[in-house]
This record gives structure tokens, C-alpha cells and sequence, in this order.
């Protein structure tokens, strides 16, 4: 489904993407791990043509979005959805305009199903109740849930997930994590998470994967990462007090 | 860059050999391509498009970028926009923004263009009345100040003023959105933020900017007449007369016209400055002020190019 060959990426004068070579399988739920300032989100953005590899292709299915521009890539686009790690919800717009957007520029849906379809999918988040207020009126928490929101209104093939968790209270965390994981199950969402979060990663991924120095130094299922004797991965998963036996509920 | 990019695209509907650029003698169709692709043309993202194909060939359409770097962007911003601006009064959901832009950059302007162009008025008839005075001259200050309201200080003075007061909004508002990434998310959702943002923003300072000159000058002459009146004892009907007799058509529609490519380059360059953001609140700190230096320079300087092109 979504497939990197050989990219690779400086910024700065540093290789943050080092002929950095994966693949993901559809419907997967796909973790990128790792500390801060080592390409994560940069490889998010290269998912989706936010950025352009300066070396390598990147293939969703059988298009190749890293050569692509133009309507070919609003085309190549249409496919995705990403929740930011800030929500990017545009601020002079209430809530259920802002899920509603995507549905109103992009289909040729009427006002009555895209009215149906946004309250399904805000009630899927929690925000049911909150779609006349403004983003500045609700908590960074609901924020997030309203990017997701509209992240999944379109039942994209695949979503992007930059830091889904990150600043929220750990029942919210849970409750995301949940949803991300249903999306998979249920509608067979290819999903790609960028986390810090651990503790959730492990409880929703297929494959858990850590990037440092441009590359990726472990990828592999939950058990066996908690299991890997490599250094820097180990050093991550104490640091988040996880055991080499998991956690409760990890896949 | 499109070349070998639209073989992909189109699925074997289009080969490589068959690309217009290849067809030398087949014009027409290159100008269909690159119509199409001016519109559709990806040109928000954090980085510079890929200008290049794999064969190394440049895009024509990336010309620009190459020869003029920003102001090329901004540029074919610039056409874009515009294009995009053409369909605004048919597409209903547009509308309401384009009307609200409008009101923004029009009717909210006013109190400022008003009070700007009653004192520019005043200030040209008092300092051309009291030099022609010496001369008992001063009855031909309506001319003076018609002339060079409609020509020059009625198109500069509305530019200037909606540089300072539309046009830095306009910076800091889509400055803002870029560094909040709600940019980028409007082009993960597929919606060309050049359509959604910048042509209703195109579109209302094309029609606002001519009107608001057209006050400017009406309002100054006004203010120019009350000077007049007060300070230089010429006769409010003399005034009048005077200043309607000077006043030639063709100096309003180039006034109207420099208006015009005023409302432009102020929407052009300040969504540009906003587009291309970085760094943060500081960034869109300097994304206003840079908007706003470049708008009254190019305003300046563009204006003297349309006058020595009409006169």
C-alpha cells in the first residue's frame, strides 16, 4: 500500500532520511517511534507529498505521489487523511463546518447526507454535543478529536497520524488509540502513527517501528519489540518503563 | 517535471512521445496543458516544486521560479488566483466569501480612505493654491487637484492604505494558518488553497481597489474645495467647474486602471509573504512586515512605470 524505495531526505545539511527503504500493507496499523528531532514527521509529510524526497520514490499502491503535482496529486490526495499534531482546524470556522469542509470542497454530496455523515462522525469522537463552537472555545483534547474528525470524514483509505496522543489526558489517549485501531478493524484504514506515546502504540500496532539517524533501526510486531536486545530501542522502552514482557492488552 | 509525471498520471492515456511539448507543431494543445495545469498547479507546500523531470528537462511552467525565484511564485500566484477569481460570482459556496472579503476590504476601509483622501485633497489645494496666489492664480486649484487626484494620489493613496490596512491582514491571517499547519491540511484534503483562500481575497480587492480610487479622488476634490472655499476665497461653483473642465476620461480609466494593478500586487504579495511563512509567530510577524514594505515599493514603482507608459 504505501511503499518507500531508497529515499532519502536532508534538511539542514543532515540526512534526516537515509535511503530509507519500507513498506506498509493495507489495512495496517503502522507505528513509527523514536526521539524527537530524528525524521518522524518528516516522513509523514513525505507520505502524503507535504515534502518531496531528494533521492528515492515513495508508491501509494500504484501511484508514485513523491513525482507527482498538480491535479494528479489533489487526485493521488483524495485518498488520505491526516490528523495534525495541533488539530488544524481553520479558526474562523465552527466545528461542524470544519468536518463538514472536506465533504462540501471535494464531493458532490448533498447538505442533508453531509449533515448525517458529520454528526456520525463527530459522535464517533466524542463531539457530538460541540459542533457549533469555535476551535479556540475547546480544549486542545477536543481539537484533536475534531482533526480527526475530519481527518475520517471521507473514509480515506489511509490516515496519517502525527502525534494523535500527545497533550492529551490518558482516558482520551486510550479512547483515540481505540478509535484508530476500530478504524483498521472495522473499515480497513491503513493507518500510519507517529507517537511517543508507547504505551498506546503498543496496544494498537501491527508493527512498531523505530526511526533514528535517518533510518529505521528496529521494525517489528509488539512482542518483539519489547523483546529487542538492540540498544537505543531498549533504552526507549525503559525510559517509558515498559518491560520486555509488554504491557496489558498488546497485540 | 510534468512530463514524465503525466505519463504516470494518465495511465498509458497519454505517453511520453504523445506530450505536447514533444508535438512541436501541435501549439494549441500545449497551451490547453499548460492552462490546465496552471490551475492545478501545487504551489503551497513548505517546498519549492520539483522544477525538473527525470530527463532533467525543465517545466516550462517552472520558468519562473527559476528566472525570478519569489516574485516569479508570486507571479503565477498572481494568474491563478485571478483565474480562479473569473468563476467566483458562479460557484455559490465561494460567494458568501468573496461578499465577505469584499466588505472587509471595502466598506470596513472607508472610515481610513475617507479621512485619507479629505486631507490629501486639502493638502494638494492649500500647497498648489498658496504657490498660485503669488501668481492670483489660485481659482485653477480645482484643475490641479482633479488632475492629479485622478492620475496619480487617488489610485496611490487607496493603494497605500489598503497595503497597510487590508494587505497586512491579509499576511498575518494566512501567515498564521501556515504555521499552524491549517494549510497543509487543506492540501491533504485535496483543496487548493490558492482557489479557497487567495481568489476570493483576488477577487474583492479587483473590484474594491477601482471603486475605492474612484472615492478617493471624489472625496479628496471635496476636501480640495473646502480648502479652497475657506482658506484661498475661490468660489465653490468656480472650483467645480473648473476642476470637471481639466478633468480628462482618459486620466480616470488609467487612474482606474493603476488601481486595478494596485489591488493586485497588494493581494499577490501579501498572500505570497503569508503562503511562505516559516518559523512560528516570529515568522508571521515578518510575513506582514515584508508585505507590506514590498506592496509600497512595487506601488511606487509600478505606478511610475504605468504613468510614463500613458503619458
Amino acid at each position: 500500500m504505501i511503499k518507500f524505495e531508497n529515499v532519502t531526505k536532508n534538511l539542514g545539511g543532515r540526512a534526516v532520511l537515509d535511503d530509507l527503504s519500507f513498506e506498509i500493507e493495507k489495512g495496517e496499523v503502522f507505528v513509527i517511534v523514536g526521539p524527537s528531532g530524528m525524521g518522524k514527521s518528516v516522513t509523514l509529510k513525505h507520505i502524503v507529498r507535504l515534502m518531496a524526497p531528494d533521492s528515492g520514490r515513495i508508491w501509494i499502491g500504484d501511484d508514485e505521489i513523491s513525482g507527482l503535482e498538480g491535479s494528479a496529486l489533489e487526485r493521488a490526495r483524495e485518498r488520505f487523511g491526516m490528523l495534525f499534531q495541533s488539530g488544524a482546524l481553520l479558526g474562523w470556522m465552527p466545528v461542524w463546518e470544519n468536518v463538514a469542509l472536506p465533504l462540501r470542497e471535494k464531493t458532490k454530496m448533498g447538505e442533508d447526507e453531509i449533515a448525517d455523515r458529520v454528526q456520525r462522525v463527530l459522535e464517533l469522537v466524542g463531539l457530538e454535543n460541540d459542533g457549533d463552537k469555535f476551535p479556540s472555545e475547546i480544549s486542545g483534547g477536543m481539537q484533536k478529536r475534531a482533526g480527526l474528525a475530519r481527518a475520517i470524514v471521507r473514509q480515506p483509505e489511509i490516515v496519517l497520524y502525527d502525534e494523535p496522543t500527545s497533550g492529551l489526558d490518558p482516558m482520551t489517549s486510550r479512547n483515540i488509540d481505540r478509535l484508530i485501531r476500530k478504524l483498521s478493524d472495522q473499515l480497513g484504514v491503513t493507518s500510519v502513527v507517529v507517537s511517543h506515546d508507547l504505551q498506546g502504540s503498543l496496544l494498537i500496532a501491527d508493527r512498531i517501528a523505530m526511526l533514528k539517524n535517518g533510518k529505521f533501526i528496529e521494525i517489528s510486531p509488539p512482542k518483539q519489540f519489547v523483546a529487542s536486545e538492540q540498544p537505543d530501542v531498549r533504552g526507549f522502552l525503559d525510559a517509558q518503563f515498559i518491560p520486555r514482557s509488554g504491557v496489558i492488552g498488546m497485540r | 517535471m510534468n512530463v514524465v509525471k503525466r505519463e504516470k498520471n494518465f495511465a498509458g492515456k497519454m505517453t511520453l512521445a504523445a506530450h505536447p511539448l514533444k508535438c512541436y507543431n501541435c501549439f494549441f494543445s500545449w497551451i490547453r496543458f499548460s492552462f490546465v495545469d496552471l490551475l492545478g498547479f501545487q504551489m503551497i507546500t513548505r517546498e519549492a516544486p520539483v522544477l525538473r523531470d527525470a530527463s532533467g528537462r525543465t517545466d516550462p511552467l517552472a520558468v519562473p521560479y527559476l528566472v525570478f525565484g519569489g516574485v516569479g511564485r508570486a507571479g503565477v500566484m498572481a494568474v491563478q488566483s485571478l483565474l480562479y477569481a473569473v468563476l467566483l460570482p458562479f460557484r455559490s459556496r465561494q460567494r458568501a466569501e468573496w461578499i465577505k472579503q469584499m466588505y472587509t476590504a471595502g466598506i470596513r476601509s472607508l472610515p481610513l480612505i475617507s479621512i485619507v483622501a479629505m486631507f490629501t485633497g486639502m493638502i494638494l489645494a492649500l500647497q498648489v493654491g498658496l504657490e498660485m496666489r503669488r501668481y492670483n492664480q489660485e481659482v485653477y486649484i480645482g484643475s490641479a487637484v482633479m488632475v492629479t487626484l485622478l492620475r496619480e494620489m487617488g489610485p496611490f493613496m487607496t493603494g497605500i492604505v489598503l497595503t497597510a490596512c487590508v494587505g497586512s491582514s491579509m499576511a498575518a491571517q494566512i501567515g498564521a494558518m501556515t504555521v499552524n499547519e491549517e494549510i497543509a491540511a487543506l492540501e491533504i484534503m485535496s483543496i487548493n488553497p490558492i482557489r479557497f483562500l487567495m481568489a476570493p481575497r483576488m477577487g474583492a480587492m479587483v473590484l474594491m481597489t477601482p471603486v475605492l480610487s474612484f472615492y478617493t479622488c471624489v472625496v479628496g476634490v471635496i476636501g480640495g474645495g473646502v480648502v479652497g472655499k475657506t482658506q484661498l476665497n475661490v468660489d465653490w461653483g468656480q472650483y467645480i467647474k473648473l476642476a470637471m473642465d481639466f478633468a480628462d476620461l482618459r486620466d480616470l480609466y488609467v487612474g482606474l486602471f493603476k488601481a486595478l494593478i494596485f489591488g493586485i500586487i497588494v493581494t499577490a504579495v501579501s498572500c505570497y509573504e503569508g503562503f511562505t511563512t516559516k518559523q512560528g509567530a516570529v515568522g508571521v510577524g515578518k510575513a506582514t512586515r515584508h508585505s507590506v514594505i514590498t506592496s509600497m515599493l512595487l506601488i511606487l514603482i509600478i505606478g511610475y512605470i504605468i504613468t510614463r507608459l500613458f503619458y
